[in-house]
């Protein structure tokens, strides 16, 4: 339901097999869609504080074509789970992605719509991908403004590329290593 | 309906009357923090509201149940998530409660200015988003310019924009940076020159005012019972402020108004709401000056506070303080306490209950705005859809808090 | 802090009040359940206590302890300038048979108060207009926060989907297909 795998739908011109013509179909459409998603904001929780401050002027979304919100899922193609996603809320996320129509795609914006986040309890649901698939997770609690873009534009790769296999934001500097000895901790003042 | 094909006689043909039921939310643009609102509509006035929340439980007081005291403040920060700063250190007040100790004055300085600035970008978001489901989405854009800088700062000094879980208890994280004064003195004026634009914009609005003005009218007596604290009790009249009422931290020496309105209705919480954040931004200003530039941050108090990190692998003192604290917790002494600062949005209270051991026995959070919005199936009954909008806004319930 | 407060219940109600104390700045008195509902009415109309604003309800589950859940709720007066915490205890030590008056009638604002320590801990408020579950859904079995119930264990809606893999974490040469970035500290990726 939804799911697509393998590249979106070909036409084959007259004369002409496989090959040119529709690979550059399948590349003008994928270059549309890319830089023309318009999103199904689904906010719950912390995250939709850096959403605000991603669609605003300093971390401009509409630089990448995609801040048109449309609040009815039957006219927006990409749903952004921006959030923790509760148990109660797990029915109603369903139901949205279900009515939603293709193509359409799934961004998990933050560690809770990822994977749960640090709530591994009774009430949570342990990442969206339990109940719908998801294209791409952007990790971060909350992510960065800056890391949403990456995933935003690991999402816009994968589409004019035709890819839906799930794909991760990952970290743009590892900071493994840089914590030394000796660094400001700051618990007592210098006597 | 009844069929058509069905022998009536003139004048006898009925119309369905029945009210209708609308569900507004969970997932809805005005409906931020996901609350569903049931309604029975007759036309476009509201017969009944049923206001369910819920869909933002997240466990908080049972995750606190899990780890130590220091473990909690992460979640803490989560619940409301437009002012973490103010949850961070309420929290900290509390356990500081129950443990008995204060922090130096440095600290108390440091956490009321962070907590101001916090503070004002709730604020921002609040009235900012309030206006931008009536249609003015320009004024939302310059309060989130606004709240940038102010998360600026935030990442300057904490590392970290929005939740930071800067709050320890017995201090804080880390000492503020060497220019904390000089960062924050400059980003009072352009915030206040937004605060004037935005209100050039808003204020003269015809539509505007109309929307909000007499909609969503709570008495000063009802707002009392309900248990209304922070600016929505205030524009009803009331003069309560935790801050004033209650003096906590260095509070008491800074001298600062309580914005009071008279109505009680939406227009007076969004201007109750922009007039505290000129008293904040003038709370800030004094707290700054008098704020001493060197000294302690922490309670020098090894049972609470993690020592220096070469101490750590150095001295054996140090690591044995340093094991006791994270592997076991801090040891609050066994009893109950309820500790209590002014949130974003009201008297923001923890009610700590300690066994002795470093797990928290019971961490109950009294959010400020569950209070608030059960009054919303109040305010809402007998207006059009319309006003649920402005009605709701301005109540700025923040899901993490009131579902936490 | 203000003793006076606690002296004024003791004398107004005697051997209702089990014990009182005060502690970190805090008073506490310890009730019967049975004149709950009365010391709340007293509290909020008698003018030297005039508690208008009842802070929090909320209820504490100690299992070791017969009666099992204390409902403690916090008062406040703004005019005097006073807080109360009154308790009370309820419940036997299977959890059942929790049932306190409610004190909608006293202050509105309890209502749901009442309902969240309804659904976290299964304490029942006799003479609560609507007392149904607030925070967790209706289907749900339990209690949360009680001691006893697991903290992970969920009760899902939604069927969860099979036939997928969690993703593995990733290595440091895949993820996004645009550009390698040249990592600040001259390591090249």
């Amino acid at each position: 339901m939804g799911e697509v795998n393998g590249p979106t739908t070909t036409r084959v011109f007259e004369g002409s097999e496989q090959g040119f013509a529709t690979t550059r179909l399948d590349a003008l459409l994928g270059w549309a869609r890319k830089y023309s998603l318009f999103m199904y904001p689904f906010v719950t929780a912390c995250c939709g504080m850096e959403f605000f401050s991603m669609t605003s002027p300093r971390y401009d979304i509409a630089r990448f074509g995609a801040e048109a919100p449309r609040f009815s899922p039957r006219q927006s193609d990409l749903l952004w789970v921006v959030g923790t996603i509760s148990q109660r809320q797990a029915p109603v996320l369903k139901r949205i992605y279900e009515q939603m129509l293709d193509p359409k795609w799934v961004l998990a914006f933050g560690t809770c719509a990822s994977c749960g986040g640090f709530y591994d309890n009774y009430t949570t649901l342990a990442g969206i991908d339990k109940i719908i698939p998801c294209d791409v997770y952007i990790p971060g609690c909350p992510p960065r403004p800056e890391a949403v873009f990456d995933g935003l534009m690991l999402l816009q790769d994968k589409i004019a590329r035709g890819d839906r296999t799930p794909g991760i934001v990952k970290p743009r500097n590892d900071p493994g290593g840089l914590v030394q000895l000796g660094h400001k901790t700051g618990t007592k003042a210098p006597a | 309906m009844e069929p058509i094909d069905q022998e009536l006689e003139e004048g006898e043909l009925e119309l369905p009357s029945q009210p209708m039921s609308l569900n507004m939310g969970p997932s809805h643009p005005a409906m931020h923090g996901t609350i569903r609102v049931v309604m029975e509509l007759s036309g476009e006035t509201i017969l009944k509201a049923d206001v369910q929340i819920g869909y933002l439980h997240r466990g908080f007081e049972k995750m606190c149940e899990r780890g130590s005291w220091s473990q909690v403040f992460p979640y803490v920060d989560r619940c409301n998530y437009a002012s973490p700063m103010l949850n961070n250190v309420g929290f900290a007040l509390a356990v500081e409660k129950l443990l008995g100790v204060t922090v130096p004055e440095r600290c108390q300085y440091y956490r009321v200015v962070l907590g101001e600035l916090a503070r004002i970008a709730d604020h921002l978001t609040c009235n900012g988003a309030m206006a931008m489901e009536l249609g003015a989405f320009t004024p939302l854009l310059w309060f989130i310019k606004g709240r940038e800088m102010i998360y600026d700062i935030m990442e300057e000094e904490t590392g970290a924009r929005l939740t930071h879980s800067f709050g320890r208890v017995g201090g804080m994280a880390q000492p503020p940076s060497s220019n904390f004064k000089a960062m924050v003195g400059a980003v009072l004026p352009p915030i206040l020159s937004i605060l004037g634009e935005a209100e050039t914009l808003l204020l003269q609005n015809r539509i505007f005012i109309d929307r909000l003005q007499g909609v969503g009218k709570i008495s000063a007596a009802d707002a009392i019972a309900l248990g209304w604290t922070g600016p929505c009790l205030r524009s009803t009249g009331v003069a309560y402020d935790v801050r004033k009422a209650h003096p906590y931290l260095v509070y008491d020496r800074l001298s600062f108004d309580v914005p009071v309105g008279q109505e009680g209705d939406n227009w007076d919480r969004f201007m109750v709401r922009l007039e505290e954040i000129r008293q904040s931004v003038r709370i800030i200003q004094q707290a700054l000056e008098q704020m001493p530039d060197s000294g302690p941050i922490n309670v020098d108090d090894p049972r609470i506070v993690l020592p220096p990190k070469d101490e750590v692998y150095s001295t054996i003192e140090g690591t044995i303080q340093h094991f006791k604290i994270v592997m076991e917790g801090i040891k609050v002494p066994a009893g109950e306490a309820y500790g209590y600062t002014e949130g974003g949005n009201g008297e923001l209270g923890f009610y700590l209950v300690s066994d002795g051991s470093g797990t928290p026995y019971r961490v109950r959070i009294r959010p400020p705005c569950f209070a608030i919005t059960q009054a919303l199936g109040g305010l809402i009954t007998g207006v059009m859809i319309p006003d649920v909008v402005p009605t709701f806004g301005s109540l700025n319930m923040i899901g993490g808090e009131c579902d936490h | 802090m203000s003793q006076k407060l606690l002296d004024i219940l003791k004398a107004q109600f005697g051997s209702d009040i089990l014990e009182t104390k005060s502690e970190h700045g805090d008073d506490t008195a310890v009730v019967l359940p049975g004149s709950w509902l009365k010391i709340a009415r007293f509290l909020r109309d008698d003018s030297r206590c005039d508690m208008q604003m009842m802070v929090d309800l909320c209820g504490v589950d100690y299992p070791s302890r017969e009666p099992r859940f204390e409902v403690v709720m916090h008062l406040h007066s703004i005019n005097l300038r006073h807080r109360l915490r009154l308790k009370t205890r309820v419940g036997d030590a299977e959890g059942d048979g929790a049932e306190l008056d409610s004190v909608v009638s006293v202050w509105s604002g309890a209502n749901w108060f009442e309902r969240e320590t309804f659904d976290m801990m299964g304490v029942v408020f006799v003479g609560h207009p609507d007392l149904r579950r607030i925070l967790m859904y209706p289907e749900f079995v339990g209690h949360p926060l009680r001691k006893d119930y697991p903290a992970d264990k969920a009760q899902p809606l939604v069927p969860f989907r099979e036939g997928y893999e969690k993703l593995p974490p990733f290595d440091r040469f895949e993820g996004m297909s645009f550009g390698r970035q040249v990592f600040r500290s001259g390591k090249a990726d």
